[in-house]
């Protein structure tokens, strides 16, 4: 093997930890791709689990290969994502916003109470055949596309309609398809973070995508700020390690990410990282 | 057998109607989806928990002693967190993000403090000896429930209807700038709307403890899906509307959990919501303002 022991080892021992941060970051990226376009979707943990669970039952019940898996784990969530946000997103922002929380908890209901979904056991014996290189391959082609796509006339628009809707329409912005394509992108994003995590913890449970998760999501894109991609990975990054590094901080863990958001919307609108997607002048 | 399963859905109704009224009051009037509003419930209930167990106080003492605690908090959660923004006039989505975060905080800082357990209310708070009326068995419990319901709700609609304050309320829920030019004190308000909302939050976290005598810290968060139905079907701020919505939310849930599962209650209620949404935005009623993007 090309990998010395020292790394094989350290790499075994924070094994949970790389793919942790590697996931979470892809639902900072899901958070991110909502926020930019001025929404607030609330729903990145429900489509998360949405993902898990059907891409479990893909592998568990019809035996699908994992490359088969993967890609068709968007498939639910963004179908949810269609059918809230296309009533949703022509109206004002709180709308998606109740109804992506409502989501979240009407889901974690579901799985409790339906055989189907295991109940409070979960599902378990999942094959745990997602590898770290390909969760960080993901990443980093999500970060890519999102960062060309900031900087090409789409993130321009994108950037318009978040700073203000109505100049934006007015210069010729669809803003209801560029909402619309945001939430599917974010839910497919999640979707797949779902299916990955699913792969390689070997169980998931119905606690995981509820509330708790879903603010989570959102402190790591506001910690970060959303100038750029960048921002809410580094967000992510953060909040992951954070409770690694400072023990007995666990406990509070929860209590700080919902304290990050109230400082970040009070104090600090930009985020950590405030600076914007550098451009050429057009 | 119906006409049970209809005398259990109205007054389980009423309690949801109850809890969405404070709701959707704070919407139409502060224009703030305040989310923190689901621990006022949880609050509620925490504090009557400890007013029957710990003082020994008998359930009418320890009810309204319990909304006027979740009053309170609501204040102080509301002052603390929105006078800022509310000075800046920050977008709506800032204030709700602000109240998301917050509550979370607040949850959890409760759940590592108290623990996760369900709790439960004293025995023989009150008694569970039913009553029949014309073949219709209501325990004592749904008794208080119907009678503390209409109560609050008669209270909260004289307020609005006959008072000053009512007035000024409803001047800010129509024309927020116009009522401050005329003199109107806007923080004033502001705080009684807040502990008005907390005290009806509060009083359905006692009340919902009642009913299905379990008290746990994040019963409120399971209730505010009750809260989003009702205040979407019934019209974002619109009063009849919670109320009205309310009682067909019970009723529906009940039936559901009758004659097809119960474990499809809280799904049969989302999709009323998405339902609304795709139909109807601006509620069942219609009067609501809609606020189209």
């Amino acid at each position: 093997m090309a990998i010395p022991d020292w790394l094989d080892d350290l790499l075994w021992t924070y094994q949970n930890l790389i793919h942790s941060l590697g996931i979470n970051g892809l639902l900072a990226l899901s958070m991110y791709v909502v926020l930019a376009v001025g929404q607030l979707s609330l729903g990145q943990a429900a489509f998360m689990g949405l993902g898990a669970y059907s891409s479990a039952l893909m592998t568990l019940r019809l035996h699908w290969p994992f490359w088969a898996v993967l890609p068709a784990s968007c498939v639910v969530p963004a179908a949810f994502a269609l059918a809230i946000g296309v009533p949703t997103l022509r109206l004002s922002g709180v709308y998606l916003a109740i109804a992506t929380i409502g989501l979240g908890e009407v889901l974690r209901a579901i799985y409790l109470n339906v055989d189907l979904f295991g109940g409070a056991l979960g599902l378990s014996g999942i094959p745990d055949s997602a590898e770290t290189w390909m969760i960080y391959a993901l990443l980093g082609a999500a970060l890519l596309a999102l960062w060309l796509i900031g900087r090409s006339r789409i993130g321009r628009a994108m950037e318009a309609m978040r700073e203000d809707e109505v100049a934006a329409q007015v210069m010729g912005v669809n803003i209801r398809a560029y909402r619309m394509g945001a939430l599917l992108a974010s839910a497919v994003l999640a979707g797949i973070a779902g299916a990955l995590s699913a792969h390689v913890s070997s169980f998931i449970g119905p606690g995981e995508y509820g509330f708790e998760p879903a603010v989570t999501i959102l402190s790591f894109a506001l910690l970060g700020g959303i100038g750029t991609p960048l921002a809410p990975v580094l967000g992510s990054t953060i909040l992951t390690l954070l409770p690694e590094l400072l023990r007995g901080f666990s406990d509070l863990r929860l209590v700080f990410n919902g304290v990050i958001i109230v400082i970040a919307v009070l104090f600090l609108p930009n985020g950590l990282l405030s600076w914007r997607m550098p451009r050429r002048a057009a | 057998m119906l006409a049970q399963q209809l005398v259990n859905g109205v007054l389980l109704g009423a309690t949801y109607a109850l809890f969405a009224l404070g709701f959707t009051l704070m919407f139409g009037v502060l224009r703030v989806i305040n989310l923190t509003y689901g621990f006022y419930f949880t609050a509620g209930a925490f504090i009557a928990l400890a007013a029957t167990r710990t003082a020994h106080l008998p359930i009418w003492v320890a009810l309204p002693f319990a909304a006027l605690g979740a009053g309170l908090i609501a204040v102080l959660v509301d002052f603390l967190l929105l006078t800022r923004l509310r000075r800046v006039r920050a977008p709506e989505l800032s204030s709700l993000m602000v109240t998301l975060g917050a509550t979370l905080a607040l949850y959890s800082a409760m759940t590592s403090l108290l623990g996760p357990d369900i709790r439960r209310l004293p025995p023989g708070l009150i008694s569970p000896q039913a009553i029949e009326i014309a073949g219709i068995r209501v325990t004592e419990a749904q008794l208080l429930i119907l009678g503390a319901t209409a109560i609050l709700v008669g209270a909260l609609l004289l307020l609005l209807r006959r008072t000053r304050f009512g007035l000024a309320i409803r001047a800010m829920s129509e024309q927020p700038d116009a009522a401050g030019l005329v003199g109107i004190d806007i923080a004033r308000a502001a705080a009684l709307v807040s502990f008005v909302s907390g005290c009806l939050a509060g009083a359905g976290g006692v009340l919902i403890g009642l009913n299905f005598n379990a008290i746990h810290p994040y019963m409120g968060e399971a209730m505010m899906l009750r809260g989003f139905v009702v205040i979407i079907v019934g019209g974002l701020g619109d009063i009849r509307g919670a109320l009205i919505a309310g009682l067909l939310l019970g009723i529906v849930e009940v039936m559901t959990a009758a004659y097809l599962d119960s474990n499809l209650k809280e799904a049969v209620a989302f999709a009323i919501l998405v339902a609304v949404l795709w139909t109807k935005p601006s509620g069942l009623f219609g009067r609501a303002r809609l606020r189209r993007a």
